[in-house]
């Protein structure tokens, strides 16, 4: 019985086969969105499993020196009393203008080579592991990093292991002091007997150094990235929802439709039951099929945006993920499971009100229009209950959870407010005009409201999605501008190839009565994370260009004096320490908080002290970069004069205009997947409307049938209904204006601060609002052009049928 | 002379063929007069209608209404012609859901810039509608929409009202009072009356009245 009423029902969308595709097209389209975030996401999880697989492995607990670098002679004294330890040298070598990240270990203690191969690599053997000890010695590199660096052209062999992280590498230590330059530095020494340590056979250690526990110095790229996939998965969520108000339409028109052959099948004995179970079958074997399409397209979508995040991922936080993608059963499941679910949802409003409705009686105009009334009322009423709710959540949920929550809720709550907004706006608009057909035109748009009402809610999440992140990457975009003109306040950068050339460089600069302002640093480990702490010259430049945020009156005279230190944003943020406060620092170090400074993009902290504050602390400090202060027009001559005198590559001497340019390169490749999938979400709006329209399209000729009898040609209702789809556009867009403007105050005050560390100002940008309306009201007339002309087309004898087909 | 319809053929497609529903057709219909158009189900009737309304083309022949031949017009121009001198008045009433009782009665006038008042109030006062003028189609009854259609097709003062069995959605009380009204003004306005009815009874309240049979007017 239910097969019979499944094959009647099916017919249907072998008569409104254009339904059917909006229908297939838009659970295929929210499917594929959510899909390829949720492949992106799982595959950058992956990747962040197997770095910190690798982190995990190699980091245990070691020693480490809280001030001076650990030398090989600290390492031989306590082998000497007992220690078990094995000692590790790391450091960052450039090859060929790529950064790798290189570790080197001393096999023979640890670690046993065989768990750093993978499957697919070499077998791990005697040979091999003398291959790693003997000159020239190997490198072992994941495949893409040794494909990117072409690393074979330095004479090493390489060793392949899929279980090395992207742009690391890993070697014997000897290999990695000898590229690194450090014959005598070693970074940490892994302790390697029973825990806790029996001091009292091993005896004490010296002050400087001290245990550092696994990973206790490091933050886990999966920790850092969090928010970002949050932010993504937020974006897959947010075009999934739109999809579903193209399907909800969809499904909503086709149960309108078949009330009368609802009502044939119960007259002719079908169950209530049987009638829902058929209709049940329906709508899962529509949606398998089209999570199936939206499985292959957010394959391709994701595949095609995955580099995108990957620059993304690296630019932010420096967390490297890899460029392909593998077909992963958990969201190949997740994305069908999720079309199943949307299409329940999406159906429930229909399956509600065929519960409701009496089936055996078509409901009366008026019941439908009084319905709509109260749907738009309880709609709002919900809406501010969600505003509220936001609201609160800001207030006391706090955090990051409570940021993302606010943003839920005010861009739903505004969305089910919307129809409510716009059903006064148009009344008010139809009191207001006196021309009969513009008073026609607006009474018109508000008895095409409750059909376009799904499609103009995804508009204006669209919409205020690209107001949103637009203000936020834009105000970040001249937050970061300005703040690269501060920071990079010299007008030329010098690296030497080591201290001794540092020193003469130095030398022969101000010979020539420049000013050198040396860039030297020491990172050290400490228990709340890393601090780089950087030595500055008393000297104008700081003085007048320094990001500050917040500074004490006389900060630069007590920082020269050695009386303070001055702390990075996120510094400040992540150990909560405000102006003039204390940081805690091992002995020797600044503690006063002279001042706070802004310091974008860079996941770790930073600190400055005076110049002789670090040297006394930090002796052995790199003395390899400068920043040069001239005159702008003698950068070409001091550059060729530098590069002759010292045998200095073009990397080696690069002018501030070089480097801000990569570096807004860098930002403006960071946002790049954002931008794609800020249009993705407006196109997939765009779609809604034009399905609305085109599937309201048959409802529309009993409204139009009349007014074009009074003599209204079609050429005139056809550029009046264009007019309309242009008036509802335009009125979402002017009130997804200020919600976009909330959302990208959340974004740049809220979320931003709580994931990355750092606030930035809201700055305006009308004319890419102006673009955003443009683009929407474009996106209209395209979406009106096809009914409009499918109107104007129109033989009069269809117009005719309005009236004659109720006879 | 208001309307007249000369050698009027119009063919459809039937079954695959295109077969003449219509078949020289003629007639003709002065000012302040009325005529009933009867005939079986199929038989043209409100094909004619359509033709005469200048909503639909015809294969040959000649219409003129108020003088203008629609053959030589265009879509502009035939809902030009609507707009300032024909009314029609449907058997669903076919009113605007979205405008109310006032509104729906005053658009066409306005729409041909004939928009009197005085003679809307007049209308409202007569038709029994003065009290539900700000009320929308779907608050009304069935014999309430229907006048207000008529009122909506007087409004502008038209040379010609089509009306297409404007009482069948009615029963039998009130689509006799609703026919009563409508002459009455139909007379009062000099306007000229073209009906469409499967009734007798209606057709002989008319002035004069046709039988459309297998496309030929008797």
């Amino acid at each position: 019985m239910t097969g019979v009423a499944l094959r009647a029902l099916l017919s249907h969308w072998r008569q409104h086969r254009f339904q059917l595709a909006a229908l297939i097209v838009g659970l295929a389209l929210a499917t594929a969105l959510w899909v390829a975030v949720q492949a992106i996401n799982a595959e950058a999880k992956a990747s962040y499993a197997k770095a910190e697989g690798f982190v995990q492995e190699f980091d245990r607990k070691s020693l480490v020196s809280t001030d001076k670098p650990l030398t090989v002679a600290d390492y031989v004294a306590l082998k000497r009393e007992g220690w078990p330890l094995s000692p590790v040298l790391e450091g960052r070598l450039k090859i060929e203008n790529q950064w790798i990240d290189l570790v080197g270990f001393d096999f023979l203690t640890f670690p046993p080579v065989p768990t750093i191969s993978a499957p697919g690599a070499q077998a791990p053997d005697g040979a091999f592991l003398i291959s790693l000890l003997r000159p020239p010695g190997g490198l072992i590199l994941n495949p893409q990093t040794a494909a990117d660096l072409a690393i074979s052209k330095q004479g090493l062999a390489i060793h392949l292991s899929d279980a090395v992280p992207l742009g690391s590498g890993i070697a014997d230590i000897s290999l990695v002091s000898r590229l690194l330059g450090k014959p005598d530095s070693l970074t940490r020494l892994i302790y390697l007997g029973p825990d806790p340590p029996e001091t009292k056979t091993l005896g004490q250690l010296p002050d400087h150094i001290r245990f550092s526990s696994a990973n206790s110095a490091a933050i886990e790229p999966s920790a850092l990235t969090e928010s970002f996939h949050l932010n993504l998965t937020a974006f897959g969520f947010l075009s999934f929802v739109v999809g579903l108000f193209i399907v909800q339409g969809t499904i909503g028109l086709a149960m309108e439709q078949r009330r009368g052959l609802f009502r044939t099948l119960r007259c002719l004995g079908l169950p209530f039951r049987n009638l829902v179970l058929a209709l049940v079958v329906e709508i899962s074997i529509i949606a398998l099929i089209s999570g199936l399409i939206g499985l292959i397209i957010g394959y391709f979508l994701a595949a095609a945006l995955l580099p995108g995040v990957a620059v993304t991922l690296s630019g932010l936080y420096g967390a490297e993920i890899e460029n392909t993608l593998s077909l992963r059963l958990a969201w190949v499941l997740s994305g069908l499971a999720m079309t199943l679910l949307g299409a329940s949802i999406a159906s429930s409003y229909g399956f509600v009100s065929l519960w409701h409705l009496p089936i055996l009686q078509a409901p009366s105009t008026r019941a439908r229009g009084q319905q709509v009334l109260r749907n738009f009322n309880g709609w709002a009423l919900l809406g501010a209950g969600l505003l509220g709710l936001g609201v609160l959540s800001l207030l006391f949920l706090g955090g990051l959870s409570g940021g993302f929550v606010f943003l839920g809720c005010i861009m739903l709550g505004t969305a089910l407010l919307l129809p409510y907004f716009l059903w006064h706006i148009l009344r008010a608009g139809q009191s207001a005009t006196r021309h009969p057909l513009g008073h026609w035109l607006w009474a018109d748009a508000r008895a095409q409201l409750p059909g376009l009402s799904l499609a103009l809610m995804a508009l204006m999440l669209a919409l205020a999605t690209n107001i949103g992140v637009g203000t936020m990457v834009s105000s970040f975009r001249l937050t970061f501008s300005d703040w690269l003109d501060q920071r990079l306040a010299s007008e030329l950068y010098v690296t030497a190839r080591d201290d001794a050339q540092g020193e003469a460089i130095q030398q022969w600069l101000e010979e020539k009565g420049l000013r050198v302002l040396p860039i030297r640093s020491r990172v050290l480990q400490q228990p709340s994370g890393q601090i780089t702490i950087y030595g500055v010259r008393d000297d104008p430049t700081y003085r007048d260009n320094w990001p500050m945020i917040d500074v004490l009156p006389d900060a630069w005279d007590l920082l020269a004096q050695g009386q303070g230190i001055l702390i990075s944003e996120q510094l400040a943020r992540r150990q909560n320490i405000n102006l003039d406060e204390t940081l805690s620092l091992p002995e020797g170090w600044p503690h006063r908080v002279l001042g706070i400074y802004s310091d974008y993009g860079n996941p770790h902290g930073q600190a400055i002290v005076s110049m002789p504050q670090l040297l006394r602390n930090a002796p052995q400090a790199e003395n390899q970069r400068f920043g040069v202060r001239l005159d702008p027009d003698h950068i070409p001559v001091l550059t060729n004069a530098l590069r002759e005198a010292f045998d200095l590559t073009n990397e080696n001497v690069t002018d501030q205009g070089q480097v801000k340019e990569a570096s807004k390169q860098v930002f403006d490749q960071t946002f790049r997947v954002t931008d794609s999938l800020k249009l993705l979400t407006l196109g997939v709006a765009s779609f809604a409307i034009f399905t609305s329209l085109a599937t309201l399209w048959s409802q529309r000729l009993p409204q139009l049938g009349p007014v074009w009898a009074m003599g209204v040609s079609r050429q005139a209702l056809a550029q009046i209904d264009v007019l309309r789809s242009l008036l509802m556009a335009g009125l979402t867009a002017l009130l997804a204006l200020p919600l976009g403007l909330v959302l990208s105050w959340a974004l740049l005050v809220v979320i931003n601060t709580e994931a990355f560390g750092w606030r930035l100002p809201i700055h305006l940008f009308p004319l890419d609002w102006l673009w955003l309306v443009s683009l929407s009201l474009l996106a209209a007339l395209l979406a009106a052009i096809l009914p409009a002309w499918r109107l104007f087309r129109l033989h009069p004898s269809a117009l005719l049928k309005v009236f004659s087909s109720e006879r | 002379m208001v309307l007249t319809v000369s050698d009027v053929t119009k063919t459809l497609p039937q079954s695959g063929l295109e077969r003449p529903i219509l078949d020289r057709v003629s007639l003709h219909l002065e000012a302040g007069k009325s005529l009933a158009l009867t005939g079986e189900s199929g038989s043209g009737k409100s094909t004619l209608l359509h033709l005469v309304g200048a909503l639909d083309g015809f294969d040959s022949g000649e219409i003129r209404v108020d003088g203008t031949s629609l053959s030589v017009l265009d879509d502009s121009g035939r809902a030009a012609l609507r707009r300032s001198s024909i009314s029609i008045v449907f058997q669903q009433f076919n009113l605007i859901p979205s405008l109310n009782v006032s509104a729906n009665i005053s658009l066409q006038a306005k729409l041909a810039k004939r928009y009197d008042p005085d003679w809307e109030d007049q209308l409202a006062q007569r038709l029994g509608l003065a009290q539900l003028l700000a009320r929308y189609p779907e608050q009304l009854s069935g014999g309430q929409q229907q006048r207000v259609a008529i009122a909506r097709s007087l409004a502008m003062r038209p040379k010609l009202l089509l009306a297409d069995e404007p009482t069948g959605s009615l029963d039998e009380e009130t689509g006799n009072a609703v026919l009563a009204l409508m002459l009455d003004l139909v007379a009062e306005s000099n306007t000229a009356l073209f009906l469409v009815t499967h009734s007798p009874t209606i057709a002989s309240a008319l002035d004069r009245r046709l039988h459309l049979s297998t496309g030929g007017l008797t």
